[in-house]
């Protein structure tokens, strides 16, 4: 089973978002960069799917060097090889057709992404990619069987799962659920040492032109003092007569 | 050309937050001085009752059941369309950029807002988990936007109401072979109430009192991500970060310490209460509202008192 695991490199969940002084764009000072936790679930999988059916896996970021050291911990995790499309995307579309570019000339049997980045929160390139190759496509997978050719898949729709069935290649935005917290791997020493012996490749980016533009960033209102209340009464009256809540 | 809402049913009942993508076409189509066409299911009981919202046309058609086979239905429409509105249910989540592929479209998700200005189409949108907003530009094709439920509210209005059939070939790439949904239950990113309920609360045997203030309220109910994990509560309750994002207009927070990921999946939520026994618990920082106690004394309180208040009402 030759299975892609496409990545995104994003803020570590804990960094503070701060802006770059025009508000162009994020100020990465002091920012820990990690696989996109979405994707790690998704990964994860493909490691159990070539485990019981044997196959390749490879890890695809587009985006600038910065992003390899992602990369290289995906190796480090287990993937067997890792493809950098050497550009700056500005938008999900840009990524979407790079990775179908790629894709195309490729045979792969699944694809699976994460349900959304938690840097720009799209949930976009995945649907976006599943249109383009006309491929089905999975999202918010919490559950993922393949028997030979044929893929089960489950989602989670607002309140409820949904079950679909379908045929191979498929594409899955994917999350917890896919396997679980346990399930995740930190890299060992040897996956870190055999990582660095694995390839990475660097191919030059073929589309450009982007639907949409960024024009700034803000940081929410800051929250004025909390009010502490001693008795529900006034708690139920504030939230009725003050900030109009129930 | 017009502004062409997808409009979403459950079980041929309008969503709420279809309801409120109508009320968003409105007032784009106002700024573009156009009028809106709403796209619905042959199904759908009642079509007419979106002309209240401001819908002037209104078409079934006989829809797709997934989410790419709706998006090349809605593709269709494309060349009558100045702009595309589609609720971020999780359906339309991905049926918008599907649509947006197919339709060579200028896509932006997460929208919080409604267009400051048409040209070209500018919003606001969620990035950063929260913790920044974007002002984007739909600089290119078609712009499409997919906006967060009870971001925008419901407004009523006049719409013409015109109510004709329509048809338009979609392909399901899969087919639907199970759906499950919990009946009676508040969807949570729809939800304008969520009670919420973290590690505090001890174990899964004391989720009564929650769920009685949640019924109480009519609201949602949701928790942090280790009381998911152990499997105390299912994994669809799981909000922040790496959950579910909402923004009610009130969330009640019972024994959540408020670490850096769960507000990021909470914080755009317009009233904040914070239920916990630690004066330092950080969610403080975060709350309009907050009170120092032990749940166990609180939670059964608040339900009284809640009841008590919505019997006058
Ligand atoms: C990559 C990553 C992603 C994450 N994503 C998420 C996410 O999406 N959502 C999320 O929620 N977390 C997420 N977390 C976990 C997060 O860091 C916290 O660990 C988690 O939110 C804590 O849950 P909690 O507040 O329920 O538990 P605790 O931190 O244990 O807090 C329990 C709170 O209850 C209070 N309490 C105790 N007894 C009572 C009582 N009787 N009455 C009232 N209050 C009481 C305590 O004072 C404390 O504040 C993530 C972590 C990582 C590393
Ligand atoms: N620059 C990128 N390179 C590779 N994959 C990406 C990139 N951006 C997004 N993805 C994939 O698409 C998923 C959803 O991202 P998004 O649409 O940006 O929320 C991610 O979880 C990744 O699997």
């Amino acid at each position: 089973m030759n299975i892609l695991v496409c990545i995104s490199h994003v803020p570590d969940t804990t960094a503070k978002i701060n802006f770059d002084a025009a508000g162009k764009g994020l100020d990465s000072t002091g920012v820990q960069f990690v696989i996109n936790p979405y994707d790690e679930f998704s990964l994860t999988k493909a490691l159990h799917l070539k485990e019981a059916h044997g196959g390749s896996i490879t890890v695809l970021n587009v985006g600038g060097s910065e992003t390899e050291p992602t990369l290289r911990k995906a190796l480090a995790i287990g993937a067997d090889q890792a493809i950098r499309i050497n550009a700056t995307p500005t938008d999900a579309i840009t990524v979407a057709k790079e990775l179908k570019n790629h894709i195309a000339a490729q045979s792969y049997d699944l694809i699976l992404c994460g349900q959304e980045s938690i840097d720009y929160n799209g949930q976009q390139v995945p649907a976006m990619l599943g249109a383009l190759l006309n491929l089905p496509f999975v999202n918010a997978c919490v559950d993922l069987t393949i028997d030979g050719s044929q893929a089960t898949a489950t989602g989670e729709i607002d309140g409820g799962h949904e079950t679909y069935s379908g045929t191979l290649p498929l594409v899955v935005g994917g999350k917890k659920g896919l396997v679980e917290e346990k399930d995740l791997r930190i890299p060992n020493m040897r996956g870190i040492m055999t990582a660095r012996s694995k390839p990475l490749a660097v191919a030059e980016p073929t589309e450009n032109g982007a639907a949409t533009q960024a024009v700034k960033f803000v940081k929410p209102a800051a929250k004025s003092a909390v009010k502490l209340v001693d008795s529900v009464d006034e708690l139920v009256h504030l939230l009725h007569n003050e900030a109009k809540a129930i | 050309m017009s502004i062409i809402v997808f409009v979403e049913d459950w079980n041929n009942v309008f969503k709420k937050a279809s309801f409120e993508a109508v009320s968003y076409a409105k007032s784009w189509a106002d700024l573009a001085g156009t009028s809106v066409t709403a796209i619905t299911s042959t199904h759908a009981q009642d079509p007419g009752t979106l002309a209240t919202y401001g819908a002037d046309r209104i078409l079934t058609l006989s829809l797709s059941a997934t989410p790419f086979g709706t998006a090349q239905q809605l593709a269709a429409m494309a060349e009558e369309a100045t702009g595309i509105v589609i609720a971020g249910t999780s359906f339309g989540r991905s049926v918008a950029p599907a649509l947006a592929a197919l339709a060579n479209g200028s896509l932006s998700t997460n929208t919080t807002s409604i267009p400051s200005s048409i040209a070209p189409v500018t919003v606001e949108r969620g990035a950063f988990s929260s913790k920044g907003i974007e002002t984007i530009e739909l600089s290119g094709n078609l712009p499409i936007v997919s906006f967060v439920p009870n971001s925008i509210g419901i407004v009523e209005t006049h719409g013409i109401g015109a109510v004709s059939s329509f048809d338009a070939a979609g392909t399901d790439l899969l087919t639907v072979t199970d759906k499950t949904v919990a009946s009676g239950k508040v969807a949570l990113p729809e939800a304008e109430v969520v009670v919420s309920a973290g590690r505090g609360l001890k174990g899964p045997e004391n989720w009564a009192m929650i769920e009685e203030l949640a019924t109480v309220l009519g609201a949602a109910t949701a928790c942090s991500k280790p009381v998911s994990d152990i499997g105390w509560r299912p994994h669809s309750e799981h909000v922040g970060q790496t959950g579910i994002q909402v923004n009610p207009n009130l969330y009640i927070a019972i024994g959540i310490s408020g670490a850096i990921q769960h507000l990021a999946g909470v914080s755009a939520s317009k009233t904040i209460v914070v239920v916990n026994t630690d004066t330092e618990a950080p969610f403080f920082k975060a709350a309009d509202y907050g009170i120092v106690g032990d749940a166990f004394e609180v939670v059964p309180q608040l339900v009284n008192a809640m009841r008590a208040f919505k019997a006058e009402q």
